[in-house]
């Protein structure tokens, strides 16, 4: 569908400052009017001076580096388990039927649930956060592989059959491409979901990360610093769900050319 | 019809059938025809009589139920190289252009020249200029050139046509059937082609063969002697009327 670009006047640019602009200002006005103490809502400014504090003395960037590190391992590992997992059942409808009803139970098991279980199991460290990123992650990425395979038209499998092309030529040349707009659709929710397992295992169980840098800051009241770690998991965020658009910007340039996408949404 | 030579295509009592819910169903019954090589072969029928089928199955995409095909006098088991197919729509990848399209079938053989020959073939389908368009940016009657460059790319013996202006208007459908005779006086290949349109089939067939209701058996098999080549005018000459007519009645006659 193509639409007009929505008016957004004349500096469309301008949107995003300007909203956070505002709410900083808000933000300002209402711990001036009600007087809270910092330890419950620190001013923007007191929010400021920790941040800048937190970067001079290193220690946002060293717990910053391994949440970074737990979401991007874990990432990986759940793409590449739920990746292989989705091909195998959508090219084997009897597994995926006999399998479909198992999956969907452990979805409904509540990652927050079973963290402490991991972090008892696997360690504080690395391995358990990591775990708890993959298994977020796994269940969208699954989905989005099956749907992205089905959704291949049966007409091009039909030519790649007729052209005897090989098992690996029709994933590289059809399967691959066709699935991928499902499959980064799936990526675009898991990077995100990611960073919350990371947060999630951390706040159960570690000696590092950002998330526990929010319970460091919960209990010696430093509520700015919490502040600080929860601003700084946005922009991790944020971060990785930009370059996932960046590389459905670079890969599915074909959709993009008649059209374009936004940030929020892919493929329309 | 030259009896020593072996015919290009030959089928013998074959029969298809699909497994639906109420099990067994025959689409196909006893089919014996030949083909022989040059000729340019229509099927005709009322939808649902199994044409799609039957080009599947010369397409080696399905198994006969019984029967067997012969293509150059080898049984068909599978899909196999020298056949040229060109689908009801289009049917090209959206994420390649119209010279990659095209490039396809020989990308797949790891044919060196794949690139260069796809530049020709386009020009060929009269597409030149477009080699660098999307499907999505190509008109219903370009796409369906692109989709019979496609087919002819690798100089296949035999092109298949499933219906391949069923999905266009009427005058770019007459343009296309224009095209389609153009390329082929060019080529000269074997083709076989499905259509429910009798105009269309008379104007470019050699041989026309109209399939009754399902389980479709051949109900006429009627040899189109009009001289070639062919001009739109042909359509209204009294001979193209007479045989129309005559198509017209063997499809009604089913259609009871």
């Amino acid at each position: 569908m193509k639409h007009e670009r929505e008016r957004t006047g004349a500096y469309p640019w301008l949107l995003g400052p300007a909203v956070a602009a505002v709410t900083v200002l808000a933000w300002e006005l209402l711990v001036r009017v009600t007087q809270l103490p910092a330890f419950i809502l620190p001013a923007p400014g007191a929010v400021w001076r920790r941040l800048v504090l937190a970067l001079q003395d290193g220690t946002l960037l060293r717990h910053g580096l391994v949440t970074l590190q737990e979401v991007v391992l874990g990432l990986a590992m759940g793409v590449v388990a739920a990746g292989l997992l989705g091909y195998w059942l959508a090219r084997s409808p009897r597994w995926e039927r006999l399998l479909a009803p198992f999956v969907v139970a452990s979805q409904s098991v509540p990652i927050v649930a079973i963290a402490p279980l991991l972090v008892i199991w696997f360690g504080p460290g690395l391995l358990s956060k990591t775990l708890i990123c993959a298994l977020i992650v796994f269940f969208p990425i699954l989905i989005n592989t099956i749907i992205g395979l089905h959704s291949v038209p049966q007409e091009l499998r039909d030519l790649m059959r007729s052209l005897q092309a090989s098992r690996a030529q029709t994933f590289r040349l059809l399967e691959l491409p066709a699935a991928l707009p499902v499959f980064l659709g799936g990526l675009r929710i898991g990077a995100t979901l990611s960073v919350i397992g990371a947060v999630v295992g951390e706040l159960v169980g570690a000696d590092r990360g950002l998330g526990f840098l929010i319970n460091v800051g919960r209990g010696q009241y430093d509520t700015a610093l919490v502040f600080v770690a929860v601003f700084a998991l946005v922009a991790l965020a944020l971060t990785l769900y930009g370059l996932v658009s960046l590389a459905e910007r670079r890969w599915l340039w074909w959709q993009q050319r008649t059209n374009p996408s936004s940030f929020l949404y892919g493929e329309s | 019809m030259a009896r020593t030579a072996t015919p290009m295509l030959s089928l013998e009592k074959v029969s298809a059938s699909f497994a639906d819910r109420s099990g067994q169903l025959a689409v196909l019954r006893n089919l014996s025809f030949s083909v022989p090589r040059g000729q340019f072969v229509c099927v005709l029928g009322p939808s649902g009589a199994g044409k799609s089928t039957l080009l599947r199955l010369l397409a080696g995409l399905l198994a006969p139920a019984s029967g067997q095909i012969l293509f150059g006098g080898q049984p068909v088991s599978g899909p196999q190289a020298g056949v040229g197919l060109v689908f009801q729509d289009a049917n090209l990848m959206p994420w390649r252009d119209a010279l990659d399209n095209v490039a396809l079938p020989l990308e797949l053989r790891h044919d060196p020249d794949a690139i260069d020959r796809a530049w020709d073939m386009l020009q060929v389908v009269g597409l030149r200029g477009f080699e660098q368009v999307l499907p999505s940016e190509l008109s219903g009657g370009m796409a369906q050139r692109v989709a019979i460059g496609r087919a002819l790319v690798q100089d296949p013996q035999l092109l298949l046509l499933d219906e391949p202006f069923g999905s266009l208007d009427a005058l770019t459908r007459e343009k296309m059937g224009e095209e389609l005779l153009r390329i082929w006086e060019l080529e000269h290949k074997t083709v076989v082609m499905v259509t429910h349109d009798i105009h269309e089939a008379l104007y470019l067939a050699d041989r026309v063969l109209v399939l009754g209701r399902r389980p479709a058996s051949i109900k006429l098999d009627m040899q189109v002697r009009l001289a070639r080549p062919r001009k739109l005018a042909v359509r209204y000459s009294p001979a193209f009327g007479r045989m129309a007519a005559r198509l017209r009645a063997a499809i009604e006659v089913q259609a009871v």
